[in-house]
């Protein structure tokens, strides 16, 4: 799952809009509880990730969330002894003592695994869509070595990636008992110092050490600059202001209390459609 | 006045007291393309670095003597100054490209000169215009093959326009195509913006006719500088693993070598030799023509003796990726008990899948693959089978005896610590096993001959020739070809469109073939200089081809 250019509003849009628009959508996704502002907030995650990835690039996604987001459930349903309302009584069991489950505790658990899965869409939509080029050229101008870091990092994750694939595979081809564990970690650790002195050799031959910050571009802002920059500022501006004023209460323990009240049903339609709004704009946004 | 001089450089890498180079001087004017010629370990990689700057400030070691690099002294400026002034591409493509995008890549060295954005957007498409890769500036570079790669990262090395460019052997990982292209490439770069190069390179023929300077090192020192066609001269003397095939077979024929195919036959022209074809089908010809002395200096058992029955069947193999390309289309082959076999093609022509199939590592989606028993393999990158601390753990002492190498002279060493040919047999030995056990009725290998010189590749052939099993070699090197080979199969888009001897094949291909058989144009099914050579044995100039010259195979 990695940056691909692709035709769509997002991809045309520069590196701080984009980046804007993914961390103002997780800005909001750990500030508001209210399971309509949040549900509203999924959904506009889940439509702005089936516009830019491709199909099966999403169902890895989408099938990675749900299961985070059932386990946050399935583990805070066990361990939370809070809540009135037990729907389950499951006795005494093995480390976790005397469990009786309950709807409080289930229903909480729900809310904070639909949370992490709207983070780990949020950080898909910017693995997929966000130039990571520009976005390392942003900081450099910020941090010069930790963008070093960073950029090593980046390439070396696809390198390795493939080399423990080769590795895994010469290690199939040897006839008799394989490897220990131990043998195999420490040839991994050695291929990965002569792979990382290759990348850092070639980022000096580039002349990345020389420490010289780029120019800043000059490029005029386009409609989707705008949009999606617009659009981060008014998500993070709802989520705030929809924190801060209560408009999406949940009250988990010890009775749960959610109501839907109009101002989390404006909330919620605010996000939506801020949120996908930026994708109306087709123009322009060739590969 | 010189762009690079180098006044007594001698260097030792880190906790090595052996120097990798020693005493070296060498000047290189504006505009003059050098090529750096050498056996693997002479020093040619720490020479390029020197110039680089990566030497001493990336490495480490202990430095003496003077590096200036268009008038930069390269001990008070390191990589990133000298990076105004010179252009470095490695051998791995996969490793050198460090951005995301293409576009991102060939504007890295120019932004990291803090260079207006409008000066970094126009070199960028000047460089993507001149090595032809506009198409690929906004594709991701993870999705490039390693000819793309290559070039790409040429882009990068070129998009500051140095004023020298310092390449350690560039073509290694590709293809004889995407090669070709590349060194076609160089040499219009040195022509049209007068950018000096500094070539390290194995596969001299490629590179020899467009040199200004062959720079010849052993053991850290420079032994020869001279013009293309002296150094042959004194490669064929001194040392003839760097004498390219042409050169071979010129000097076989008792004329001077030159460098290149296109001057090759034009001597061939002036000195009025005709190559005799004899009466018998092309295929068998240059066989029949080549004399016992100077066939090899090993005996080639899968030439002499036929197949003795099947050692692999690859029935209607297709390998279609989930929503992604098909590799193989209904691939079927048959090898023998004890056949030499070489699979060609271009980069992703499905050979490394092909092998894959036959080893068991991947599931055909269609099709069957019958062994007559184990299919040992050996992938790409030696490195990757050598995980214990030992050479006598990874291996039984009697497997290692069978690739050549000594248990107890070598048994207690680190496997990281041999040689690049060592390190091959020690995993060789690896697959292959305990003769005793189970031994594979085929043994293939992927790219082994990769960054190889021709030394190397000698002794891999003359070992691959005296194992027991059928091999089959996945290669893009015909000379290695012509020198193991019984049995080409060429793969394109993932058919097999040849199939047949060795002879057949390369004497007719135009990539896929050799020196000899370019400068001899396919004549008599020539490939090595000694078969060429045979061809012209009726000639009263060469009734006697030169005895005292052993040909030394590829």
């Amino acid at each position: 799952m990695t940056y691909r250019r692709r035709a769509t509003a997002l991809h045309a849009a520069r590196a701080a809009a984009g980046l804007a628009y993914c961390l103002a959508l997780a800005l909001a996704a750990l500030l508001l509880s209210g399971p309509v502002a949040l549900g509203a907030l999924a959904l506009a995650v889940l439509g702005a990730a089936a516009v830019v990835g491709s199909r099966r690039e999403l169902r890895r996604a989408v099938a990675f969330a749900a299961g985070l987001g059932l386990m946050v459930m399935l583990v805070n349903a066990l361990v939370t002894r809070d809540g009135l309302t037990v729907i389950w009584r499951l006795g005494n069991l093995p480390v976790f003592g005397q469990t009786d489950v309950t709807l409080e505790a289930t229903v909480y658990g729900a809310i904070l695994g639909l949370r992490a899965a709207v983070l780990v869409l949020c950080g898909f939509l910017y693995t997929v869509a966000v130039d990571p080029d520009e976005v390392l050229r942003l900081f450099r101008r910020v941090s010069f070595r930790s963008a070093l870091t960073a950029t090593l990092s980046t390439r070396m994750v696809p390198i390795l990636l493939r080399d423990s694939r080769r590795l895994a595979d010469a290690q199939r081809c040897r006839p008799g008992p394989p490897p220990s564990r131990l043998q195999l970690i420490q040839a991994a650790t050695a291929g990965v110092l002569d792979r990382a002195l290759d990348a850092a050799a070639a980022l000096e031959v580039r002349g990345y050490g020389a420490g010289r910050a780029p120019a800043q571009a000059r490029d005029p802002w386009s409609r989707h600059d705008l949009a999606f920059g617009g659009a981060a500022v008014l998500i993070a501006g709802l989520a705030i202001a929809g924190r801060a004023s209560g408009w999406a209460p949940l009250n988990a323990y010890p009775a749960l209390h959610a109501p839907v009240t109009p101002s989390q049903v404006a909330l919620a339609a605010g996000l939506l459609t801020c949120a996908l709004a930026p994708f109306a704009g087709r123009r322009g946004v060739e590969v | 006045m010189s762009l690079l001089e180098l006044d007594r450089v001698s260097y030792a890498y880190p906790g090595r007291t052996q120097p990798s180079l020693c005493d070296v001087s060498l000047r290189v004017r504006p505009g003059e393309l050098v090529v750096v010629a050498g056996r693997s370990g002479s020093g040619k990689s720490t020479l390029l670095r020197v110039v680089s700057g990566l030497v001493p400030h990336f490495h480490g070691g202990r430095f003496a003597g003077r590096a200036t690099v268009a008038a930069l002294d390269t001990r008070e400026h390191g990589p990133g100054d000298l990076a105004t002034r010179v252009g470095t591409l490695f051998q791995d493509p996969e490793t050198q490209v460090v951005m995301g995008t293409v576009r991102a890549e060939l504007a890295l060295p120019l932004e990291n000169r803090g260079q207006a954005p409008a000066v970094v957007a126009r070199a960028v498409e000047e460089t993507a215009l001149a090595l032809g890769i506009t198409h690929l500036l906004d594709r991701s570079t993870a999705e490039l093959s390693g000819g793309e790669l290559q070039r790409v990262a040429l882009g990068a090395a070129l998009s500051g326009a140095p004023q020298l460019l310092v390449l350690d052997e560039p073509t290694s990982q590709l293809d004889p195509v995407a090669g070709d292209e590349l060194i076609t490439t160089l040499r219009r770069l040195n022509e049209d913006r007068d950018t000096a190069i500094l070539l390290a390179e194995h596969r001299l023929e490629r590179c020899l006719a467009f040199a200004d300077r062959v720079v010849a090192l052993e053991g850290g020192r420079i032994v020869c500088d001279a013009s293309p066609a002296e150094f042959l001269v004194w490669a064929l003397r001194a040392a003839p693993d760097l004498a390219t095939p042409g050169a071979r077979l010129l000097d076989l024929l008792g004329l001077l070598p030159v460098a290149g195919v296109k001057r090759a036959r034009a001597a061939l022209r002036d000195a009025h030799l005709e190559p005799v074809i004899p009466d018998v089908p092309e295929a068998e010809a240059g066989r029949e023509n080549v004399p016992p002395a100077a066939e090899g200096t090993h005996e080639r058992k899968g030439h002499s003796a036929p197949p003795r029955g099947q050692a692999l069947r690859v029935q209607r193999v297709w390998h279609e990726l989930r929503e992604g390309p098909v590799i193989l289309r209904a691939v079927s082959v048959e090898v023998g008990a004890g056949e030499r076999v070489a699979l060609m093609g271009a980069n992703g022509a499905g050979k490394s899948t092909l092998l894959r199939h036959a080893a068991g590592l991947m599931r055909p989606t269609r099709g069957r693959i019958i062994p007559a028993g184990r299919v040992a393999l050996l992938l790409q990158n030696p490195t990757d089978y050598l995980v214990h601390d030992t050479v006598s753990a990874e291996a039984p002492a009697s497997a290692l005896r069978t690739v050549g190498l000594d248990p107890a002279q070598l048994g207690l060493r680190h496997p990281r610590e041999l040689s690049v040919g060592e390190k091959q047999r020690l995993a060789l030995a690896v697959v292959l096993g305990d003769p005793g056990d189970e031994p594979p009725a085929v043994l293939c290998l992927d790219e082994p001959t990769r960054g190889m010189d021709r030394g190397l590749k000698r002794d891999l052939a003359r070992l691959l020739t005296q194992l027991e099993p059928a091999v089959i070699v996945a290669t893009h090197d015909p000379e290695f070809v012509a020198d193991f080979a019984d049995r080409v199969i060429l793969l394109g888009a993932g058919r097999v469109i040849a199939d047949g001897p060795v002879a057949d094949i390369l004497a007719s291909g135009a990539y896929f073939t050799t020196e000899t058989a370019r400068i001899m144009g396919g004549a008599g099914g020539a490939l090595t200089p000694s078969q060429g050579a045979a061809l012209f044995s009726g000639h009263p100039r060469v009734s006697s081809p030169a005895p005292d010259l052993v040909e030394v195979p590829l």
